[in-house]
């Protein structure tokens, strides 16, 4: 009987021994707790992350009030000691916009070859590639924009525009900035390419969800197979496809170490389009190793409390977007 | 129709193009990276450390030798933490359902996952490096646990979901009581997905550079004893390959390049053996 009862791999654990009440029920009560506890961590993690930023930030969000802080436009932790976060959440959102903005299409255009047209064998292909964009270490990706990407960008991109701007449109010039190399419009370009693999594989696997009697429909139509794609296909999937856009801005919000290394670091506004600039991220990077002043480090606290807001938001927004945007119900993500 | 035909095919080009355009840029790098990696790998690379940057300018041996040390112990540590939690977290989620954490847990997680890794440095300064009162590996290890922390736990909840119930329902059949059903029926009949979630939560962490700055801090030297990697500031890659592409010395450089194609090495191994092991379909999330 307790020979044949090893079904699934299972190891019997009554050989030889009598069924033990105590091992029966207090081992489940242990297990059960055990398991609570572990999960109950996360959940403390994730709020004991919030409220540490919080507590840590708040000698400068008292300081200077939470809407003040935002809106300061001066950060200056040398001279006047005046910390606002204004240039950096500015740099932020324009920097992963932008990016979102050049990435999506792209993106979106990966997802539809490698979902519809390619065949099985280079579909595994692409998806795998792309996947690998994702796995490659933002400070490698940084170093190579260091030494390849932004000194090829300077040199056949941004001088001949900033050479034609100076001859034909002087006054946009202050607009445009200095064509270092390293600057805002250099930390977007490869924010850019480090967001289009979760862009991709969330449109891909919003474009696979769409079930087959709706292509079939769309086909028996007459349509050629981009109109089945744009009039069936596309309008089904796009609430998977938003919110994976939406999730992308959130990894362009917070990657770091590319952005760091790349958008040249300048505290003061106005940022320019190739001049240098800083987002949340990069501020702290830059300045928190050598931050002695307490509300010079308060203030940082409080940019990566600002930082945690909106992540939450963008990340919120994209959860509830899919539930309510796509037809399939919320099992996308 | 004709005319949509044609603009049918030309559609076709255009996502082709497209497909190209976006991974072209991933060839390039792996290309330089490779190119100006090996020619700055050498066998002193792996056996000295780096010491001052003047080593490096008179010509003398300098090495990363420290900092891959640094690297897999930083790893290991946060491997230690991580995957008793996470695990733990992935089976509260799979295995009871309708407990009434897990709404709040799995949106806990997925909190935790979404926000960026310098974040996760932060919080692990305030916890570990201030009451120790110096930047140490064992902090550097826990920042990187909570990077790992939520790709493990969804990795386990999927990974334990896919196990159909009536193997459960079988096991309890038999009088098995439930904890010995989830670990000696459950868990391995769901190994390869555990196995995944591991590798690319690894791949993920390894690279991370952001959440180490604040936390092991960064050490030119190799320490004097075995539990200086833990208990003092360390060297890891992606910080030390951080350090060494913004310093002013062309040495460096190469060595940053060096470190880079290490590092790639490491992290795309993981990424694939984590592919190989499903042949599935895993993202990396």
């Amino acid at each position: 009987m307790e020979s044949d009862s090893a079904g699934g791999g299972a190891p019997t654990i009554l050989n030889g021994r009598k069924p033990n009440i105590l091992y029966l029920w207090l081992g489940d009560k242990i297990f059960t707790a055990v398991v609570v506890i572990l999960g109950a961590s996360i959940i403390m993690l994730a709020l004991g992350m919030a409220w540490v930023l919080f507590d840590e930030g708040s000698l400068s969000l008292r300081e200077y009030g939470f809407i003040n802080f935002i809106k300061g436009k001066t950060w200056d932790p040398a001279v006047q000691l005046v910390f606002g976060a204004w240039p950096f959440i500015f740099g932020t959102v324009i920097t992963s916009s932008m990016a979102l903005l050049i990435a999506f299409f792209p993106a979106l255009a990966v997802a539809i070859f490698s979902a519809e047209y390619a065949p099985p064998w280079l579909s595994g292909i692409i998806d795998n590639l792309v996947q690998l964009i994702a796995a490659i270490p933002s400070v490698v990706i940084g170093i190579w924009g260091i030494f390849v990407l932004a000194p090829w960008l300077r040199d056949t991109v941004y001088m001949p525009i900033y050479l034609w701007t100076e001859l034909n449109q002087p006054g946009l010039l202050p607009i445009l900035g200095n064509p270092i190399g390293y600057g805002m419009a250099t930390a977007t370009i490869v924010l850019a390419l480090m967001i289009v693999p979760y862009t991709t594989a969330l449109a891909k696997d919003a474009i696979k969800a769409v079930p087959k009697d709706q292509r079939e429909a769309s086909w028996a139509l007459g349509s050629t197979r981009w109109e089945v794609i744009r009039m069936a296909v596309l309008p089904y999937a796009r609430g998977g496809i938003t919110a994976g856009a939406i999730l992308s801005l959130g990894r362009a919000i917070g990657e770091t170490m590319a952005v760091a290394m790349l958008i040249g670091n300048k505290n003061t506004l106005p940022f320019s389009i190739f001049g240098a600039g800083a987002t949340m991220p990069s501020v702290i990077v830059n300045e928190f190793r050598e931050a002695v002043e307490s509300l010079h480090l308060s203030s940082l606290m409080a940019i990566g409390f600002v930082l945690f807001i909106i992540a939450l938001i963008v990340n919120l927004t994209a959860a509830y977007i899919n539930r309510k945007l796509s037809i399939g119900g919320g099992q996308i993500l | 129709m004709r005319r949509r035909r044609i603009h049918d095919k030309f559609i076709e080009i255009l996502l082709v193009i497209a497909t190209i355009a976006v991974l072209l840029p991933l060839i390039i790098i792996i290309f330089h990276v490779i190119v100006e990696g090996v020619s700055a790998l050498n066998y002193e690379f792996f056996t000295e450390e780096l010491g001052s940057p003047s080593r490096a300018i008179q010509g003398k041996p300098t090495g990363l030798v420290h900092t891959i040390l640094g690297t897999i112990v930083v790893d290991m540590l946060a491997l230690v933490i991580a995957v008793p939690v996470g695990i733990g977290a992935g089976m509260m989620l799979s295995e009871y359902p309708d407990h009434m954490l897990n709404p709040t847990l799995r949106i806990m997680n997925d909190t935790l996952n979404g926000m960026p890794a310098i974040l996760k440095g932060l919080f692990a300064f305030v916890l570990i490096v201030k009451p120790m009162g110096t930047f140490s590996g064992l902090a550097g290890g826990v920042a990187l646990s909570f990077v790992m922390l939520p790709i493990i736990a969804r990795a386990t909840e999927s990974a334990l979901l896919t196990i159909p119930w009536t193997i459960r329902e079988a096991g309890l059949a038999l009088g098995i009581p439930r904890w010995r059903v989830v670990i000696s029926a459950v868990m391995p009949a769901a190994k390869t997905g555990l196995a995944t979630g591991l590798l690319l939560a690894f791949a993920r962490a390894a690279g991370e550079a952001a959440p180490l700055l604040f936390t092991s801090f960064g050490n030119n030297y190799l320490p004097d004893q075995w539990f200086g990697f833990i208990f003092n500031p360390v060297d890891t890659l992606p910080q030390r390959l951080y350090s060494l592409a913004i310093s002013p010395y062309s040495e460096w450089h190469s060595m940053g390049w060096a470190a880079a194609i290490v590092l790639l090495v490491m992290v795309i191994l993981a990424f694939v053996f984590a592919r190989f092991v499903t042949r599935g379909k895993v993202q990396l999330k």
